[in-house]
């Protein structure tokens, strides 16, 4: 484990063509991270996420992407990702190829990659067309009981970045609130880069809480407001007018990268990207 | 005038259909706010279960996402992801599933995933998220939609999610282990599946919306049951519960969020000033 800057930490482990996931299921979604490979540039990632959420919106319409494995690709409560769409329905600003999936069955397939199992099971994706379009979808026949089983290939992603409330010193990491897939996500990772809120010297008391032991960890980058406009429990709600107003900004090409430009690209980091938020307001 | 909006009288209508005590696994959008106002009248002891993995979740205003801090602030419990898909709802120990989608054919398959071919959509939606493993393992399913000729479809784009597929009792060999979709209810009645044939049919009337107002709104030549049973409706009880149920969603909705370690003042944006 190694702290670092959140700049070192994307350059040393997504490099281009990685098989990368930012996990967080609504809550702690790492924002700040995909920011910075926006700014880095980076190209051909395989993203992975259960839900693509406004991050992948903005790493897909900057043309970071070649391809998405996901399950559920909207803007929650609001409607469509418009920069998804466009890269599905019209190619733009690059095709994206699209490895689509149930919630439940990347849960099985990153349970199996955290486990290196090569494939995960469920009884999953009965009656539905998405096993006639994802050739990755399969079943096997149970040994004792003759029934037939959904299988998902394991994902074992290059690496997985998460958001997480807090590490300590040692490089632990805390986690609280609603967990998603985190773990299994991070688990199922070669490499593991969390950025957090904050470093204390001892992670509060926490039985049951997930920590994340600092020999699983690759580096952990302290970025405090690295989920917005998604939210850390304990630390500062969701923005849900941000999201709203997502809607108008991606709707439209010209708009979107404006404001890619704005407050990612001519920002030197996470603090400069919040500092242009408030001086747009 | 009714004093009443087709959008009130539906969600009212889906309220109703769960009973006190229940186990529910909740769509976000018309089902939450279905299933919270039925939490808020007449069956306050429903157990709400979101995706995100909050159980037992009690919110004050409606989640904007299925995920909001507010539904495990209030839940009784928050699992996992994976346990919530496996131990919960895989395992039988859901009664509802409670979905939307954005089409929806005569034997209650869902669409939420493209209009057009897949590899080639006019328009790509958000996809499957919880849908197709909630619609096979909960014990039973209500479905809630607004009825258009361009939702209610002859036949699906793409089937998300599996209904009752070709009908005639399909379902039952298909290996899904609940019992499928219940009523499906729409702003110009109910509709449920007829015996045998599993086709969707008008079995719930609502005041002052004709059968001819019905079949209208729906893509296929609807069948009628027997006797469609008058729904009554909204109460006063109903209809202010679920307006202050708005209310205070949209003022939560529109608050600024503070970023810490920011200086003193919020991140604000054009929204929430002009409140």
């Amino acid at each position: 484990m190694e702290f670092m800057s959140l700049s070192a930490a994307m350059s040393r482990f997504v490099p281009d063509g990685a098989q990368v996931a930012l996990e967080g299921f609504t809550h702690l979604i790492p924002f700040a991270a995909g920011h910075e490979l926006i700014r880095q540039g980076r190209r051909d990632l395989h993203l992975v996420r259960m839900t693509p959420d406004l991050v992948y919106d903005q790493l897909i319409g900057t043309g970071c992407a070649r391809r998405l494995t996901f399950s559920w690709g909207g803007n929650p409560g609001v409607g469509s990702l418009h920069r998804l769409r466009d890269a599905v329905e019209r190619g733009w600003p690059a095709p994206l190829e699209l490895d689509e999936h149930t919630h439940a069955g990347m849960a099985a397939a990153y349970c199996a990659g955290a486990a290196r199992l090569p494939f995960g099971l469920l009884r999953g994706y009965i009656g539905t067309d998405l096993v006639a379009h994802n050739p990755r979808i399969a079943s096997v026949r149970c040994p004792y009981t003759e029934a037939e089983i959904a299988t998902v290939p394991a994902l074992n992603p290059d690496v997985t970045i998460l958001h997480a409330q807090r590490a300590d010193k040692q490089g632990n990491v805390g986690i609280e609130g609603i967990v998603g897939a985190q773990r299994e996500a991070a688990l199922a990772a070669r490499c593991l880069v969390v950025t957090v809120e904050e470093i204390v010297d001892a992670l509060p008391p926490a039985m049951n809480g997930i920590v994340l032991p600092h020999w699983l960890v690759s580096a952990v980058v302290p970025c405090p407001g690295g989920a917005y406009p998604s939210y850390a429990h304990g630390y500062y709600a969701r923005d849900n007018a941000f999201y709203q107003r997502w809607d108008d900004i991606a709707r439209d090409r010209d708009t979107f990268r404006a404001w890619i430009a704005r407050h990612v690209l001519d920002t030197p980091d996470h603090a400069g990207f919040l500092r242009s938020l408030e001086e747009a307001a | 005038m009714s004093g009443y909006t087709p959008d009130e009288m539906m969600t009212v209508a889906a309220a109703r259909m769960l009973w006190d005590g229940c186990v529910c696994f909740v769509g976000i959008g018309l089902p939450s706010a279905a299933c919270n106002l039925a939490r808020l009248t007449h069956a306050p002891g429903v157990v709400l279960i979101y995706e995100s993995g909050t159980i037992g979740t009690r919110p004050e205003v409606l989640p904007l996402s299925i995920g909001d801090g507010e539904l495990a602030e209030t839940a009784a419990c928050v699992v996992p992801l994976p346990e919530v898909f496996s131990y919960y709802l895989q395992a039988g120990r859901v009664d509802v599933g409670f979905l939307g989608a954005a089409q929806i054919d005569r034997y209650a398959n869902l669409n939420s995933t493209v209009i057009g071919p897949y590899d080639r959509p006019a328009t790509r939606l958000p996809g499957a998220g919880g849908a197709p493993e909630i619609a096979a393992h909960a014990r039973q399913t209500f479905v809630v939609m607004k009825a258009t000729r361009r939702s209610f479809v002859p036949r699906l784009d793409f089937r998300t999610t599996a209904g009752f597929l070709d009908g005639n009792g399909a379902r039952g060999r298909s290996g899904a282990t609940g019992a499928g979709p219940r009523a499906v209810i729409t702003d110009v009645g109910i509709l449920t599946p007829l015996p045998g044939t599993d086709e969707l049919a008008l079995s719930g009337a609502y005041p002052g919306i004709s059968v001819e107002e019905t079949r209208a709104a729906i893509g296929w030549p609807l069948a009628i049951h027997d006797s469609p049973i008058p729904v009554p409706a909204p109460t006063p009880l109903e209809l202010s519960a679920l307006r202050a149920l708005h209310a205070r969603t949209a003022a939560a909705h529109a608050r600024p969020v503070h970023i810490p370690n920011r200086s003193s003042s919020d991140v604000r944006h054009p929204e929430s000033r002009r409140g």
